[in-house]
């Protein structure tokens, strides 16, 4: 597309956001974040008439190892221009693996990279860009303090014509570089917004920018939407289909079959690291589930009623502060019971995030009362809530609940290390963290070489459940899980499900939160809905999910809590199938209150 | 986030980690020095480090030059020359620090004592021991997170203390030693909580407050010296009073050589903190700390308190380090200003080419130690003067720190795509 026309579209502003403006939601407020809520459906928006540079990406043969570990086992893929092809497979399958085999990452020790039917040869990423690949990690690779221009520049700056032994950058070419590809895909965002101060969502828009800027034609995009929020993905799922419409492949990775079947075109399953087989998107969730794991999964949960015993959990009047000082937890009251799940539903960043800090000890109080089993727990360190029988699985899991360099052992024993067993004094016992460690890998599934591999090396999936069986294995009174199945494989997520709902059975008070709505109805018996720091409501599990859903955008009955939440009815019942998520979308400025993005 | 910026240009060189969520150019620094570099490059880093001494040994002697002026007409006669200069220098620092093949031959023939023979070997573990303890002090606090700029100053209190041990106290032989010993691991400890605690406290830089701290201690000690009651009486110079016999550190071998038990303490040393790193619940909460400090605050570590102890226990090394040169090393047994002289600032160099391992730093240090036994041999018969050794250290150091240039120089390229592509690769989802 030429650059003018850009600017039209630019100046106009597409179609869809025009529609989006007249539903009620303020792009105004929103400052830096996301103008573009373009819903679910319809094609490219832009499709444009032309196909730049039509990418056939073929694998043939790629084997990769780890040691021992066969990693991939002479994979075939083939990624037809113009394509949305999904990678599907359990944990430590070998997906992340291959994809950075195909980006120069790692050097594959046997097969072949084909593009456009010339065999290639990608030693380096940078080699990689200049076949035209582009690779979205899931860690963003972004200079916090720079702003979006900058870092879509960095790594490939441009020095100013006039007077170029001077060396100045050539800042102005950036930020046109940016609304230009912006208004190519709808991939909104402003050039001038500091990195660090967008939320998750527009930070990985920087990330696939960046990619296209250097002329990718072929996007790998692994786990993408494992941190977004449910309107988050569906943008990301609109601007798919834009670069779709403009010929451009991409290779999608993620453990949301629905989100899968939503997008791609065509659906390849590694098991092991073998291909089991390729499929397309009529292929059942179910049917899906069972390539992957090769067998039946369940992917139901399948729990009886619970029977709720005395108050485990009780918080009370709780007031707590962001980072920033702003009061991201106002006032909320909240009790669980022993042998029932309590579930926390509600868009991202409206506090859930800061009120299980708070009980866990991790962030200060302003107000209110936390107790357990009617013991205060407000000014007691982290270390003695665990100890007094909680369990935490914490919502990001690399930053704070594994060590990376750490092994397997170690971060199994993460917070038990100076207790028996595992230390008798001052000494550690290596056998006994090694005994259980081996217990506990195999109880729980963990795909690892041995018990003294990195933690760090483990699939995504897989460092999961090092923290889910360290958090599951000892006796617990409380448990409290955020986003227990982030980046989990259906068979492991059913596997951790199925764990919860055995804590419950035994007793034991849980507090999950997600940001999943899917799985907070499904293992929860009440379900407790944040908005801004408050509990909006607390209702079972069976309650309809229009009413959840706006609930979620903050309107309860008949008057909302402020006139602004009052208008999104509107546009809430026009999707009643995804009424959660419309919802959210129209309301751009939740999250500004938290922006405790993971 | 610094080393994440690398991702594009993903030819650049290698990768200092990828870390969880945002990590600090310290975190980044530490984790290249603790991880990037393999045996293989440090090795080689010494020996190009070596090779660049040799020619500037060349370049700085007037009789190799003047016979490069006529090197096109006689170039064996300027090459014999470079050889003679370099082989002269380098052998005469081998033959001062480890063993003099000239002495070993008359005391085999009886005219020298077998003590002339050992000396070399003495001086290297003499020298070797205060660096083994300083660097065992950064090597530790790296491990926790900690850069540990304060060895200097924390050596300076720990003698201080020692001194005052010493000669204000008489206790019996063997016991006074312990005490002094003691004194000296308080004192070091105390300087080095200082940071700690502020760290913890007001989060407060430990680079900047280490390094104010050791003008703080070379003030302090500089005062104290002078004092009634602590400077020597019969001297007009900047000394204090000597410590007492009891409290000296044995020698080991006789009174001819200096070594002394000094260098078994360094060696216990490093055995204990490896021990302390591997196997205590202490070091767990170090090296947890060290390497994800929001891992550890979730799994209820407190890292104020790890920040506090580690830097304790850190400055404690350092302080018995002080100690060492002041009942082992110093002339006269006393202190005076320059008493640690830099040996702290040695022991980050230490402990950067021992990779912050206890046995890494062990071996570094009896390098170093080799090199300071071997440099006045070095400068009496070969005429290359003692600071070429300064330049080694520094050549080593910079060689150490750029693993990139070494691998280039000896084309160890196989390996880094891998290990590059993994720490990057490795995001969310990994
Ligand atoms: N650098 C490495 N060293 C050793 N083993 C590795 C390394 N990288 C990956 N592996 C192993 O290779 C296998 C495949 O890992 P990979 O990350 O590709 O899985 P994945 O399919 O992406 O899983 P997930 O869905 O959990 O992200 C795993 O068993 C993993 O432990
Ligand atoms: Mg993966």
């Amino acid at each position: 597309m030429g650059w003018s026309e850009g600017r039209r579209i630019l100046r106009t502003g597409p179609p869809r956001l025009r529609r989006c403006q007249s539903a009620h939601c303020n792009p105004s407020r929103s400052g830096a974040r996301a103008l573009w809520y373009g819903g679910v459906g319809g094609g490219g928006p832009l499709a444009r008439a032309y196909k730049e540079n039509p990418l056939k990406l073929e694998l043939r043969g790629i084997t990769k190892r780890f040691g021992d570990v066969v990693a991939n086992d002479h994979i075939d893929l083939t990624v037809e221009p113009g394509e949305i092809h999904a990678l599907l497979g359990e944990n430590g399958a070998g997906k992340t693996t291959l994809m950075n085999v195909l980006y120069g990452l790692l050097q594959p020790d046997e097969g072949e990279i084909l593009i456009n039917g010339v065999p290639r040869t990608c030693n380096s990423p940078r080699e990689a860009i200049a076949a035209g690949i582009g690779m979205v990690h899931q860690h963003f690779m972004l200079v916090p303090v720079f702003t979006v221009a900058e870092n879509v520049m960095l790594g490939d700056e441009r020095i100013r014509s006039r007077l170029p032994f001077l060396g100045f950058l050539d800042r102005r070419r950036a930020r046109q570089d940016v609304l230009k590809v912006s208004a190519d895909y709808g991939l909104e965002v402003d050039p001038d917004a500091i990195v660090e101060d967008l939320p998750v969502g527009l930070q990985q828009r920087v990330e696939i920018i960046k990619a296209l800027r250097r002329q990718a034609d072929l996007l790998i995009l692994d786990e993408p939407t494992a941190v977004l929020t449910p309107q988050e993905t569906d943008e990301l799922l609109a601007v798919m289909r834009s670069l779709k419409a403009d010929g451009k492949s991409i290779v999608f990775i993620s453990h949301k079959l629905r989100e899968v079947r939503a997008i791609a075109d065509r659906i390849t399953v590694i098991r092991h690291g073998r291909v089991i087989g390729t499929t397309g998107p009529e292929t059942s969730e179910d049917e899906l589930a069972a390539m992957m794991v090769g067998r039946a999964v369940r992917l139901r949960v399948e729990k009886k009623p619970a029977t709720p015993g005395d108050v485990v959990l009780d918080i009370r009047d709780l007031r707590v502060v962001d980072d920033r000082g702003h009061r991201v937890v106002d006032g909320v009251n909240l009790q669980v019971r022993a042998g029932e799940v309590l579930g926390i539903a509600g868009v991202q960043g409206n506090g859930q995030t800061e009120l299980v800090e708070a009980v866990m000890g991790l962030r200060p109080v302003v107000s209110g009362v936390i107790s357990l089993e009617g013991q205060n727990l407000i000014g007691r360190t982290t270390k003695q809530i665990l100890r007094a029988g909680v369990g935490y699985v914490p919502e990001d899991r690399s930053h704070d609940g594994v060590v990376r360099d750490f092994s397997v052992a170690e971060n199994l024993v993460l917070d038990l290390y100076d207790r028996k067993p595992f230390a008798s004094g001052l000494a550690l016992r290596p056998q006994e963290i090694a005994t259980s460690a081996r217990k506990r890998i195999a109880e729980f599934d963990v795909r690892t070489s041995s018990p003294d591999t990195p933690v760090g090396t483990l699939s995504g999936g897989n460092q999961q459940k090092v923290i889910v069986a360290r958090e599951m294995s000892r006796p617990l009174k409380l448990f409290v899980a955020s986003q227990p199945t982030r980046g989990v494989d259906v068979g492991s997520t059913e596997f951790i499900h199925a764990r919860i709902v055995a804590e419950r059975d035994q007793g034991t008070a849980v507090l999950l939160v997600s940001s999943e709505l899917d799985e907070v109805l499904a293992l929860a018996d009440r379900v407790a809905v944040m908005y801004r720091g408050k509990v909006l409501d607390i209702v079972t599990p069976d309650a309809p999910r229009e009413h959840i859903g706006l609930l979620m955008a903050g309107v309860t009955g008949a008057a909302g809590p402020d006139g602004e939440a009052a208008t999104t009815p509107t546009t809430a019942t026009e999707h009643t199938d995804a009424a959660a998520r419309e919802t959210d979308s129209d309301e751009p400025g939740d999250e500004s209150g938290g922006e405790d993005t993971p | 986030m610094t080393s994440s910026t690398v991702a594009d240009s993903g030819a650049a060189g290698p990768s200092t980690g990828d870390g969880p969520g945002r990590r600090s150019i310290g975190r980044a620094v530490i984790d290249a020095v603790t991880t990037a570099n393999s045996w293989m490059v440090t090795i080689l880093a010494i020996l190009l480090a070596f090779v660049v001494g040799g020619v500037i040994i060349v370049l700085s002697d007037p009789g190799v030059l003047r016979r490069f002026e006529y090197f096109f007409s006689r170039p064996s006669d300027a090459l014999e020359a470079v050889w003679e200069s370099v082989s002269g220098a380098y052998s005469a620092l081998l033959r001062g620090s480890i063993l003099d093949p000239e002495d070993l031959r008359e005391a085999i023939a009886g005219e020298e004592p077998w003590t002339e023979v050992f000396e070399p070997l003495s001086e290297t573990l003499t020298y070797a021991t205060p660096l083994i303890l300083m660097g065992l002090a950064v090597a530790l606090a790296f491990r926790a997170g900690m850069f540990n700029i304060g060895v200097e100053g924390q050596a300076v209190l720990g003698a201080l203390t020692a001194a005052l041990a010493g000669f204000g106290l008489s206790l019996p032989a063997g016991l006074h030693l312990v005490v002094a010993l003691l004194a000296g691991i308080a004192g070091g400890a105390l300087w080095g909580l200082i940071p700690g605690w502020l760290k913890a406290r007001t989060g407060a830089h430990e680079v900047i407050t280490t390094i104010m701290l050791n003008y703080i201690a070379g003030s302090l000690l500089l005062y104290l010296i002078n004092l009634d009651g602590i400077h020597h009486p019969e001297r007009n110079d900047a000394i204090s009073k000597p410590v007492y016999d009891t409290a000296l550190l044995p020698r080991l071998a006789g009174d001819q050589l200096r070594l002394n038990l000094g260098i078994l303490i360094a060696l216990l040393a490093a055995g204990g903190v490896a021990w302390l790193l591997q196997r205590s619940t202490i070091g767990f909460e170090f090296r947890a700390v060290g390497s994800n400090p929001d891992a550890a605050r979730t799994a209820g570590m407190s890292v104020g308190k790890t920040y506090v102890l580690v830097m304790a226990f850190a400055g404690g090394l350092a302080g018995l380090g002080g100690a060492s040169v002041l009942l082992g090393i110093a002339t006269s047994s006393a202190l005076t200003p320059a008493i640690i002289g830099g040996i702290g600032f040695d022991g980050i160099t230490v402990a950067l080419l021992g990779r912050a391992r206890p046995w890494g730093v062990v071996l570094a240090g009896l390098l170093f130690g080799a090199l300071r036994a071997g440099a006045p041999g070095m400068q009496a018969v070969a005429d290359v003067p003692v600071q070429m050794v300064t330049i080694l250290q520094a050549l080593i150091v910079m060689f150490i720190a750029a693993p990139a240039f070494v691998k280039e120089v000896f084309r160890l390229r196989q390996s880094r795509a891998g290990a590059l592509g993994q720490t990057l690769a490795k995001g969310w989802n990994g």
